[in-house]
């Protein structure tokens, strides 16, 4: 006893500079184990974006290389641009067609293939398929689909004596073509993260509303959504993300058009930098999204978490 | 009030395996039945049967005389407590107190006075407003309790509800629970695999092992009168001490040297010379000085302050449990004299199992026959 007291004070000194020691090594260790991701991360992720800034100041040549300092100009000249403006729109009314109509339908597939039935196997296997699936491989089916002579759409509305329609040359309906097919491929990752949900819904819950014989509206609406919705939250953070983000298949379907209808940010910004060299036009874009993103997101925590109850 | 009848009542989940094999039991109106086993031998998939949740592979179930193997859970007017209480995490101790009731045509007012009334009761007026989570253990088991009350249904089953709680929480809630059924007069159902919740609070029990009834009776003719080894050792703290013996004329011999005389009526129901022999932990004693004992080295010594427990070895691998009154200062690995209460011997037949003699039982006969 008397021995360890005795170190004890003579040592409150030297405790302050091990406790440093201490964690200066318990830091080093640390980092040590981000550092791999904070290479990543810095080289893919923090360098372009601290770039895409700064280049979205400047005039640049045709390679990329900045050249005249122009401050907000280039910020001014998009506000000013009707072309900017349409993009804006036409992304805006993207997530708007694709992200609520792809969250109910993920989750009502979801509710419908997390009953216990013979064979169910087979349709989880389907509805997630999608997940699987390549932007490209899923865009030629769809253009398939859509093409005005033999796609299967026009065929059913001849059937139905009606006009055919030119699903992706027609800039009325364009966006809603590319965002039905946007739908389509999104559902598998939505369905599959929502049946997860579903499944760890604590199935007592529901043998006690048996008990009680509630309806089958009232359990949806009192057990289901509500446990469901840390899931639904994550899912619609992502899939507006993603809408927002969307390239692929525009690319693949309209290449932006037709009269610019479905030329989204995302797409704008490819257009600027790589077929018209204005690298700084596209950086500013793509700060202006980045932007739009950040609210978006922050706006959907700000209001959607008070309505989201964790276990 | 309500009668619950079970009528060769037959349970396989896969249908090849039977995990419950033909039950037939009836529980009375306003009776306090509990079903007690070891983990797996079917308690949870009677009780589920009964309300509803399972499908009834064979057999009969009759509410109240009427044949409800195909009826909705809804419709069988019952309650139930889950294992896990089953509570909705989103909704508040009121909302889930009086979840589904809107179903049975209660005025919001009606609910809301129900609610206070069972709060009230039970002890948690204070935590109407809170949500699940932020209950202890024994809070959310009331609140379980309080859903079941609320709904005023003539039965109620409940599902191993003590297990998640503490020892001391678990003795006040068994006897809460206890009140609270004779107040209410509800006919309840309540598994559980304690052994001494079943002791303290049936009316009647039924001990189920492999899907198989044991033995159904008030727990102290079980006590009294097991009905086979198993039943002998399963019911007890500590459980009924079990050796083989060999009869040799009118003597029963354990471990080779330790003999005991037999009666004349206890030999008349033997057919075979060997049988198990069974003593309760407190019919064993110390031997007096007089009293011929015998010579047993002591293995472990447990005292609980009021009773002392004392493990000796009796045979080659059996060890035997003796429970005495009071404090003893026995050391283990002493050699102690022992004394078996030969008033109190239970035999049973080494090959089924099966109760061949119960010294208690045919005195309990006995005076019923003398009175
Ligand atoms: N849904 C199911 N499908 C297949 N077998 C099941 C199912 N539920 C239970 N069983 C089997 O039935 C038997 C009885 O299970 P049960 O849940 O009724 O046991 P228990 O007596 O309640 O046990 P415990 O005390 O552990 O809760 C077990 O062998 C179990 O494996
Ligand atoms: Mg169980």
């Amino acid at each position: 006893m008397t021995v360890i007291r005795q170190e004890a004070t003579s040592g409150s000194t030297g405790d302050w500079h091990l406790e440093r020691k201490r964690a200066w090594s318990n830091w080093m260790t640390g980092m040590m184990f981000l550092l791999p991701s904070l290479i990543l991360f810095g080289v893919f992720l923090f360098y372009p974006m601290v770039r895409t800034v700064y280049l979205s100041l400047f005039l640049t040549d045709s390679q990329g290389v900045p050249v005249v300092f122009v401050g907000w100009e280039n910020f001014v000249n998009l506000f000013q641009s009707t072309s900017f403006q349409l993009s804006a729109k036409a992304t805006a009314l993207f997530v708007l067609y694709t992200v609520p109509a792809g969250i109910v339908l993920a989750t009502a597939l979801a509710i419908l293939a997390n009953q216990k039935l013979r064979g169910i196997g087979l349709f989880r296997t389907m509805f997630s398929a999608t997940m699987g699936m390549s932007v490209a491989a899923s865009s030629v089916i769809w253009m398939f689909l859509f093409n005005p002579s033999i796609g299967l759409f026009n065929r059913i509305l001849a059937a139905l004596n009606i006009p055919g329609v030119q699903w992706l040359l027609d800039p009325q309906y364009a966006l809603l073509s590319v965002s039905v097919a946007t739908i389509w491929m999104n559902t598998g990752f939505a369905f599959l993260i929502l049946l997860g949900g579903l499944q760890n819904i604590d199935q007592s819950l529901y043998e006690s509303a048996r008990i009680a014989g509630v309806s089958e509206s009232y359990k949806l609406r009192k057990i289901t959504l509500p446990m469901l919705s840390p899931t639904l939250f994550f899912v619609t953070t992502v899939s507006l993300i993603n809408a927002f983000q969307t390239f692929g298949q525009i690319d693949l379907l309209t290449r932006g058009g037709p009269m610019e209808s479905t030329n989204v940010i995302v797409y704008s910004i490819y257009k600027d930098a790589f077929i018209n060299y204005n690298v700084g036009s596209a950086s500013a874009q793509a700060v202006l999204l980045f932007v739009a993103v950040l609210i978006v997101t922050v706006l959907q925590f700000k209001i959607g978490e008070r309505k989201v109850h964790y276990q | 009030m309500r009668k619950v009848e079970l009528k060769g009542l037959t349970k396989s989940y896969d249908g090849k395996q039977d995990v419950l094999k033909a039950i037939d039991v009836t529980i009375e109106p306003g009776e306090f039945f509990v079903l007690v086993g070891p983990s797996g031998c079917g308690k949870s998939t009677m009780l589920r049967m009964i309300a509803g949740l399972e499908s009834i592979t064979a057999g009969e179930l009759a509410l109240d005389g009427k044949r409800a193997n195909a009826l909705s859970p809804s419709d069988r007017d019952l309650s139930m407590v889950f294992q896990n209480y089953a509570l909705y995490p989103h909704l508040t101790v009121e909302q889930n107190i009086t979840f589904g009731l809107h179903v049975k045509k209660i005025s919001k007012k009606e609910q809301k006075a129900r609610c206070e009334e069972v709060c009230a009761m039970l002890g948690l007026t204070d935590y109407m407003k809170r949500k699940p989570k932020e209950l202890s253990g024994g809070q959310r088991q009331r609140v379980a309790l309080a859903r079941a009350v609320v709904t005023q249904a003539p039965l109620c089953l409940m599902d191993e509800p003590l297990s998640n709680l503490d020892a001391k929480l678990r003795a006040k809630m068994r006897s809460e629970i206890r009140q609270l059924q004779r107040k209410l007069g509800i006919t309840m159902i309540y598994v559980t695999h304690d052994q001494t919740e079943a002791m303290t609070m049936a009316d009647r029990m039924m001990i189920l092992s492999g899907g198989d009834v044991q033995q159904i009776g008030r727990p102290l003719d079980v006590y009294n009168n097991p009905a086979n080894t198993f039943v002998a050792s399963f019911i007890g703290s500590p459980p009924m001490n079990l050796i083989e013996a060999e009869i040799s004329d009118s003597v029963l011999v354990a471990d080779g040297h330790w003999m005991t005389p037999i009666t004349a009526d206890m030999k008349a129901k033997l057919q075979t010379d060997k049988v198990t022999l069974g003593v309760r932990p407190e019919h064993i004693s110390l031997a007096k000085d007089s009293e011929p004992g015998f010579l047993v080295q002591v293995a472990n010594v447990e005292v609980l302050g009021t009773e002392t427990l004392v493990t000796f070895d009796f045979g080659e691998d059996t060890q035997w449990i003796a429970k005495w009154n009071g404090q003893s200062d026995i050391q283990p690995g002493a050699q102690i004299r022992i004394a078996v209460d030969d008033h109190h011997l239970a035999l049973y037949s080494t090959e089924t199992g099966e109760r061949i003699y119960c010294q208690a039982s045919e005195q309990a006969a006995e005076k019923k026959v003398s009175s």
